[in-house]
C-alpha cells in the first residue's frame, strides 16, 4: 500500500473523503453539454465529472436486421479509453477496462433496460433497419469513468436525430438531418460505489478507485428499479454491502437524473 | 469561373479560430484548436521510456505523433475505428512539421507522445491537428526554437483560397481543385509541411506559399494568444 492509500484509510476512519465530500456525495461540478460535434455527429454530447471527461458521438447506418429479430434496429456501442487522456492508457486495441465499460455501463444498460425502441427504427421488415451507433472516448480520466461514460452515451443519444434515407438508392443522406428523434422510454443512469475497508463511497475518484477493495455499478430506472449491475475489484462483497451499495445507487441515481433531464431539456 | 465562396469570405479569409491551452489535465500538455468547424485535440504525454527498446535513440529523445479521428467526426458514414493509411500517413507528417521546432537532445532514450484527437471536421484536419500539437507541446513547455501553425491553401479554377472547408474541397468541377497544406515556423517562415492533392503551376505554387504566410501569421497570433492566456503574461 502506498502513502497515498495509506492516508484514504486514516482518513475514512475519521469519516473523511481526500477531497472533502461526504460518502454518498456525489462531486458537485457535474455537467452535461450536448451538441459538441453537431456538424458531423447525428448527436453528440459531452459529460464532466469534476475533471473527468469524457465526449460520446452516434452515427446512424443502415443495416439488414438480424433474422431473430426482422422488424427491429439494433444498437453498438464502443468505448475507448484514449492515451489523450491518461498516462496510464496505451495505444492499441480496446483494453479489457474498455470492454468492460463499453459491455457492462453502455450496452448492457441500454438493451437490457429495453431503453429504446427497436422496432421504431425498422425501416422495411426483413429488409432494412437502422443501427444505432455510439463511441464515448475518454478525455481526462479523473476517476468514476464509467458512471460518465454511462450518461454521457445518454445525452448523446437523446441529442441524435436520424438522417434522411433516400429508399430508392439505398443512400443515407447525412447532410439532410431530420427532426425524428430516438424515442427512449427509460434513461437507465449507472452509479458506481465503492468499497474501502468497511466504508461504502459513492463516485469515486482517481486514487479511491486504485485503493478500492471492490466496486459495483448499479443503472436504475425511473422507478428505482435496477437494470445492470457489475461488480469490479478483487474482493467479496456481502449481501448487507450489496443492500446498502444499491440502497445508494438509487438515491444518487435520481440526482443524476435530474441533472440529465435538465441538460437535455435545456438543449 | 468560381466566384463567390459558399460562406462568403473573401479569397483571402480564414475561418474563426479559436485555441485554447491546458484543457486535458492528465496530459503534460494539452490543447484544443478550432478552425470554423474543424477540432483537433491534442494531449503530449513525456518525456517517458520508449519501448520497444529498440526504437530507443541513445542520442536524442523521439517525438511521436498520433493522429485520430473520432468514430463520430467524419461527415458522412462513421469513420471506423482504429488506425487507417491516411491516419498513418497525417501521423508522421505531423511529427515531420513539428521536429524542426523541437530540441530533445536532453532525453535520449524517451519518447515524447503527442495525441491528436478530431472531435469535429470539416476539412483542414491535419492542419488544425498540428497547430493543435505545437501548442499542447508548448505547453509541456519542451524548449522550442519556434512554433508551428498551419493551414491549407486550394486553388479553385483560377483563383487561389485559402483555407479550403468541405464544401468547397468537394467543389462538382472535377479537376479543378488543388489542395495545398503548408505547415511554417512563423517566425523565420520556413516549411515544415508541403503537400499537394491536384495540379498547380509553378507560378500559382509559389502564390500559394504567400498566402500560406500570412494565413499563418494570423493562426500564430491566435496562438501565441492562447499560450499568454494560460500563463497570464
Amino acid at each position: 500500500m502506498n502513502i497515498l492509500q495509506k492516508h484514504i484509510h486514516a482518513l475514512l476512519e475519521k469519516d473523511q473523503r481526500l477531497d472533502g465530500r461526504k460518502f454518498d456525495e456525489l462531486r458537485k461540478d457535474i455537467s452535461i453539454e450536448c451538441g459538441i460535434s453537431p456538424k458531423s455527429a447525428e448527436g453528440s454530447a459531452r459529460v464532466k465529472f469534476g475533471n473527468t471527461e469524457v465526449v460520446a458521438g452516434v452515427k446512424f447506418e443502415v443495416i439488414t436486421p438480424y433474422p431473430d429479430q426482422p422488424d427491429k434496429g439494433t444498437i453498438m456501442a464502443g468505448v475507448e479509453l484514449l492515451p489523450l487522456s491518461s498516462p496510464d492508457f496505451e495505444s492499441g486495441p480496446p483494453s479489457i477496462k474498455a470492454v468492460e465499460l463499453a459491455r457492462a455501463v453502455v450496452d448492457r444498460g441500454l438493451r437490457e433496460s429495453g431503453a429504446i425502441d427497436f422496432k421504431g427504427l425498422c425501416i422495411k421488415k426483413e429488409e432494412k433497419a437502422w443501427a444505432v451507433i455510439i463511441d464515448v472516448y475518454s478525455m481526462n480520466d479523473e476517476g468514476n469513468l464509467a458512471d460518465a461514460i454511462g450518461l454521457c452515451a445518454l445525452a448523446a443519444l437523446k441529442d441524435a436525430k436520424l438522417p434522411k434515407y433516400d429508399e430508392k438508392n439505398d443512400k443515407i443522406l447525412y447532410e439532410e438531418r431530420t427532426t425524428k428523434g430516438l424515442s427512449l422510454k427509460e434513461l437507465p443512469i449507472p452509479i458506481t460505489v465503492v468499497k474501502i475497508k468497511d466504508k461504502i463511497l459513492v463516485d469515486p475518484t482517481l486514487d479511491e478507485e486504485s485503493t478500492a477493495d471492490s466496486r459495483l455499478t448499479v443503472t436504475t430506472l425511473e422507478d428505482g428499479r435496477v437494470c445492470a449491475l457489475q461488480k469490479g475489484g478483487k474482493e467479496p462483497l456481502t449481501n448487507e454491502d450489496v443492500d446498502k451499495m444499491i440502497e445508494i445507487s438509487i438515491k444518487k441515481g435520481k440526482e443524476l437524473r435530474k441533472i440529465l433531464e435538465k441538460s437535455v431539456k435545456e438543449k | 469561373m468560381y466566384k463567390k465562396r459558399p460562406d462568403g469570405r473573401k479569397f483571402d479569409e480564414i475561418r474563426e479560430i479559436e485555441a485554447k491551452v491546458g484543457i486535458i489535465r492528465r496530459a503534460d500538455g494539452s490543447a484544443m484548436f478550432r478552425i470554423g468547424k474543424t477540432i483537433a485535440l491534442a494531449a503530449v504525454y513525456g518525456p517517458r521510456e520508449l519501448y520497444p527498446k529498440f526504437l530507443q535513440d541513445p542520442s536524442r529523445g523521439i517525438l511521436r505523433c498520433n493522429y485520430n479521428m473520432m468514430s463520430f467526426s467524419g461527415s458522412g458514414e462513421r469513420v471506423r475505428p482504429g488506425g487507417s493509411r491516411r491516419s498513418k500517413e497525417i501521423s508522421m507528417i505531423t511529427e515531420n512539421s513539428l521536429n524542426p521546432v523541437l530540441d530533445l537532445s536532453e532525453y535520449p532514450g524517451a519518447v515524447v507522445d503527442v495525441f491528436v484527437e478530431i472531435l469535429q471536421s470539416d476539412a483542414g484536419t491535419r492542419c488544425a491537428g498540428i497547430c493543435a500539437a505545437a501548442l499542447a507541446l508548448a505547453d509541456a513547455g519542451f524548449p522550442m526554437k519556434d512554433l508551428v501553425s498551419a493551414v491549407s491553401v486550394g486553388r479553385i479554377e483560377d483563383k487561389l483560397v485559402v483555407d479550403l472547408d468541405k464544401e468547397e474541397e468537394d467543389y462538382e468541377v472535377e479537376g479543378e481543385v488543388a489542395d495545398i497544406p503548408v505547415a511554417m515556423m512563423p517566425k523565420t517562415g520556413k516549411i515544415t509541411l508541403l503537400q499537394m492533392d491536384g495540379i498547380c503551376s509553378k507560378e500559382q505554387l509559389l502564390k500559394v506559399l504567400e498566402i500560406a504566410k500570412e494565413a499563418c501569421n494570423k493562426i500564430y497570433d491566435v496562438q501565441k494568444k492562447a499560450l499568454m492566456e494560460k500563463y497570464q503574461i
